[in-house]
C-alpha cells in the first residue's frame, strides 16, 4: 500500500527547502494525507485513532498530576486528595487521567476483538499483530501500577497480590518478586519504582506505537471483506475520507467518556481505594481494575495441583498463558479466509469468545467460592479452547462462503443489495458483522 | 447490526442464567454469609442527577450534626474551614467558626508547642492525637476518618443493577449507605444471631453482622433552628448528604461543566457528522 512513488510536491519555497533537508512534511503528507485505505472501512477501524488521543490525552494530564503528586507512603493518599480538593481544575485532571486509563483499555478491548473478527493477524500482518500485542502487554504494566500510586487499600492489596503471583515462579521467583517491590513487602521502596515506572511506560508505549503505526503502513490497513487491496478503485485518500470519519468516531467515544468523567467518575473505581493504605487490615475483597478482571478469574480458577505444578503456579501460568494466545493467534488460526464475514462458523464461535470474556470478567468481581469457581474454571476451559482447538480445527473443516473477487465489487455488490437481485441477501454480508 | 444485537442478547442471557445459579445458595437468618445483610435503602437526594447541587441548609445542619455528634470520635482531617464557604457562610462565619476550635500549633521560637484558635485555613482538628489513641479509646478499633467516608463506602449492586446505574447515574451508594447504617440500629436480631460481646447489630452495616460504634443519634439530640424535624432519620440524612460535600467539594462545578462538554460534543458531533456524509457522497463503501 505504501509501495509507488510519493505524491508529495511543495508548493512554497520553504517547504521545497525542508524538503531537500528533511523531508518531514512529506512524511506527513504521504502517512495521513495522500495514503490510500480500503474504502470500505466500518466504525470498527475508527478504534486506532481514539486510542492514539487516549495515548496523548494520557500523557497530558499524567504529566500536570505528577507535578502535584507525591510518591511517599505517608504523603501519597493526601497528595492526590490535595488535587482533588485545591489544585485549580484538579478533580478534573484526576477523573480524567483515572477514568481515561479505563476508556483506554474499552477502546483497545474493541481494538483487539475487531483484529480478531476480521482476520487482521493474519499475513503478511503478524508482525503488526505482535507489536499490537507488546503495546497491549505495556498497558496492563502501566495501568497496574497506577492505580498503586493513590495508596489506598485497593491500591496496596492489588499490589500485594498480584506481585505476589511472581513468588509462584520456581527457583527464580522470590527473588523477581524482590526486585520488583523493592523489599519483601509493598512498601516505600515499591511506591517510589511504580512512580517511576508509570512514568517510563507510556512513552515506550508511544515508542511502541510508532513501530505499530509503521508497520501498518507498509502492508496497509486490512478490511471488513479482509481481502487485499487489488486498484486504486479499491481505495480512498486518508484525507478527507478517513480522518472525517475518525473524527466522528472518536467524538461519539469522547462523549461516552464525558459522561462517565462528569456524572460517573467513581463508577470503575472501588470505593475501598479512598480509604489509605493499611497492610493490617485486609479488604473482604481485593478485585483488581476492571479491565484484569477476566484475567484475574482465570488465575483464581486453577484451585488444584496438576502433577509437580500446584495450585498457584498453576493459576499464574495460565493467566500468562490467556495473555501468551493473543501472541500464537496468527499461527494457531488455519484458515485461508480472512474475515468472519465469510467464515459463519468462526462468526458464532468469536461471540461465544466475546460472551466467554465478558463472563470471566464478571467472575473475577465476584469471590471465589461455591459455584462461581466451577463457572470460573468452565469459562477458563473455554477461553483457551477457542485459541488452541476452535481456531486451528474450523480453519481446516469450515466451508467458507463465496469471496468476492476485489474491494470493489463487494461494495457496489452491497450497494446494490435488496433490489431484487438474486444475490441480494448474501451480498453484503460484510455489512452486517 | 442484527448480528451485533443477537449476539448481546445471547451475551445477556449467558449473565442472567448463570447470575441466577449462583444466587441459588444456601440461606441461613441466623448466619449469614454475605454482608450486608439488607441491601441500604435508597434515598432521594438533591445531589444526584445531571444537574444535582447541594442543599446549603441541609449541609449547615448536616455540619452541626458531625460537629455535635461525630466529631466526638470521628476526626476530618482533609476538610479546612475555609472551604465551608461552600455552605453558604460567609468570610466573617468562617473565621468565626474557625474560631471556635484550638488548634494545637508549634513549635514557637522559643521551641515550644503551643495551642492557638483556629484559623479558615486549618483543618478539623482530630479528637484524638493518633490512631492508636482512637483505637484504645473506642474498645480496639479507630474510628474512620470522616472526609472521604462518602465515596469509601458503597454496597455492591451486583447483576443487573450495575448496568442500570450507568443510565440512571447512580451515585449515592456511599450517602445511602450512611443513611441506612445511622438509622438501622434498634434492631432485633434474628434467633440464634451471636453478637460478639460490646458490639451492635446492624442490618446494614457492611462487613459483619454488628459493629463496635453504639447507635449514635437520637430523637431530639441535635437543635435545628430553621424547623427540620429533629428526628434520627432527619439528622442521618442530613449528615451523609454533609459528609458526600466533605468526599466530593467540587461536585457542582463537575456536572455544570459536565453537561456543557456534552452539549457541545453533540453539537460538534453533528456537524462533523453532516461533513462525513458531504465528503462521502458518491463514494459507495
Amino acid at each position: 500500500m505504501s509501495e509507488g512513488h510519493s505524491t508529495y510536491t511543495p508548493k512554497t519555497g520553504l517547504g521545497r527547502w525542508f524538503d531537500a533537508r528533511m523531508p518531514l512534511p512529506r512524511l506527513v503528507y504521504d502517512s495521513f494525507v495522500a495514503y490510500p485505505v480500503p474504502r470500505n472501512l466500518n466504525y470498527a477501524w475508527t478504534f486506532g485513532g481514539i486510542l492514539s488521543i487516549m495515548l496523548a490525552a494520557q500523557i497530558l494530564t499524567g504529566i500536570v498530576l505528577a507535578m502535584h503528586y507525591t510518591a511517599d507512603t505517608n504523603l501519597a493518599f493526601g497528595s492526590v486528595e490535595k488535587i482533588m480538593r485545591d489544585v485549580n481544575s484538579g478533580w478534573l485532571l484526576r477523573y480524567l487521567h483515572a477514568n481515561g486509563a479505563s476508556f483506554f483499555f474499552v477502546a483497545v478491548y474493541i481494538h483487539i476483538f475487531r483484529g480478531l473478527y476480521y482476520g487482521s493477524y493474519k499475513a503478511p500482518r503478524e508482525l503488526l499483530w505482535i507489536l499490537g500485542c507488546i503495546i497491549y502487554l505495556l498497558m496492563m504494566a502501566t495501568g497496574f501500577m497506577g492505580y498503586v500510586l493513590p495508596w489506598g487499600q485497593m491500591s496496596f492489596w492489588g499490589a500485594t497480590v498480584i506481585t505476589g503471583f511472581f513468588s509462584a515462579i520456581p527457583l527464580v521467583g522470590d527473588w523477581i518478586q524482590q526486585l520488583l517491590l523493592g523489599g519483601f513487602a509493598v512498601d516505600n521502596p515499591t511506591l517510589n519504582r511504580f512512580f517511576a515506572l508509570h512514568y517510563l511506560l507510556p512513552f515506550m508505549i508511544a515508542g511502541v506505537v510508532v513501530l505499530h503505526v509503521w508497520a501498518l503502513h507498509v502492508v496497509g490497513q486490512s478490511n471488513p471483506t479482509g481481502i487485499e487491496v487489488k486498484s486504486k478503485t479499491d481505495t480512498v485518500a486518508f484525507t478527507p475520507y478517513a480522518t472525517i470519519k475518525d473524527a466522528f468516531g472518536m467524538i461519539v467515544f469522547l462523549f461516552v467518556f464525558a459522561y462517565f468523567v462528569f456524572y460517573l467518575p467513581n463508577y470503575l473505581g472501588h470505593p475501598d481505594n479512598y480509604t489509605v493504605a493499611n497492610p493490617l487490615k485486609t479488604p473482604a475483597h481485593i478485585v483488581p481494575e476492571w479491565y484484569f478482571l477476566p484475567f484475574y478469574a482465570i488465575l483464581r480458577a486453577i484451585t488444584f495441583n496438576i502433577g509437580p505444578i500446584n495450585s498457584k503456579l498453576g493459576g499464574v501460568l495460565c493467566m500468562f498463558g490467556a495473555i501468551v494466545m493473543l501472541f500464537l493467534v496468527p499461527w494457531l488460526d488455519t484458515s485461508k479466509v480472512r474475515s468472519a464475514v465469510y467464515r459463519p462458523w468462526y462468526k458464532l464461535f468469536f461471540w461465544l469468545f466475546v460472551a466467554d470474556a465478558i463472563l470471566l470478567g464478571w467472575l473475577g468481581s465476584q469471590p471465589a467460592e461455591g459455584s462461581y469457581v466451577f463457572m470460573a474454571q468452565m469459562a477458563t476451559l473455554f477461553y483457551f479452547a477457542f485459541f488452541l482447538v476452535a481456531l486451528p480445527v474450523l480453519g481446516l473443516i469450515e466451508t467458507p462462503r463465496r469471496l468476492p473477487n476485489s474491494i470493489t465489487e463487494a461494495v457496489l455488490e452491497k450497494n446494490k443489495g435488496g433490489s431484487g437481485h438474486p444475490a441480494g441477501a448474501t451480498a453484503a454480508p460484510e455489512t452486517k458483522g | 447490526m442484527k448480528k451485533i444485537l443477537t449476539s448481546l442478547a445471547l451475551v445477556g442471557l449467558v449473565a442472567a442464567g448463570t447470575a441466577a445459579f449462583a444466587a441459588e445458595e444456601a440461606h441461613n437468618a441466623a448466619a449469614p454469609t454475605h454482608f450486608p445483610i439488607d441491601e441500604p435503602k435508597e434515598m432521594s437526594w438533591s445531589f444526584t442527577g445531571p444537574f444535582g447541587t447541594y442543599d446549603k441548609a441541609q449541609l449547615q445542619r448536616g455540619l452541626k450534626v458531625y460537629k455535635e455528634v461525630c466529631s466526638a470520635c470521628h476526626s476530618m482531617n482533609l476538610v479546612a474551614f475555609r472551604t465551608l464557604s461552600d455552605l453558604g457562610y460567609n468570610e466573617a462565619q468562617v473565621k468565626t467558626l474557625a474560631a471556635g476550635y484550638t488548634i494545637h500549633d508549634g513549635p514557637n521560637d522559643a521551641g515550644d508547642m503551643f495551642d492557638r484558635p483556629g484559623k479558615p485555613s486549618d483543618h478539623f482538628p482530630a479528637p484524638f492525637a493518633n490512631e492508636e489513641a482512637a483505637a484504645a479509646s473506642n474498645g480496639g478499633a479507630a474510628p474512620p476518618d470522616m472526609s472521604l467516608l462518602a465515596k469509601a463506602r458503597g454496597v455492591e449492586r451486583g447483576f443487573p443493577q450495575f448496568v442500570f446505574d450507568i443510565f440512571t447515574q447512580y451515585d449515592a451508594g456511599g450517602p445511602d449507605y450512611i443513611h441506612s447504617l445511622l438509622t438501622g440500629y434498634d434492631q432485633t436480631p434474628p434467633a440464634g444471631m451471636v453478637i460478639p460481646e460490646g458490639t451492635h447489630y446492624n442490618p446494614y452495616f457492611m462487613s459483619g453482622v454488628s459493629l463496635k460504634m453504639p447507635k449514635p443519634l437520637s430523637d431530639g439530640q441535635v437543635t435545628y433552628d430553621d424547623g427540620s424535624p429533629q428526628t434520627v432519620d432527619q439528622y442521618a440524612r442530613d449528615v451523609s448528604a454533609f459528609l458526600t460535600w466533605a468526599a466530593e467539594p467540587h461536585m457542582e462545578d463537575r456536572k455544570k461543566m459536565g453537561f456543557r462538554v456534552l452539549v457541545f460534543l453533540l453539537l460538534f458531533g453533528a456537524l462533523v457528522y453532516l461533513t462525513k456524509r458531504k465528503v462521502w457522497e458518491g463514494v459507495a463503501h
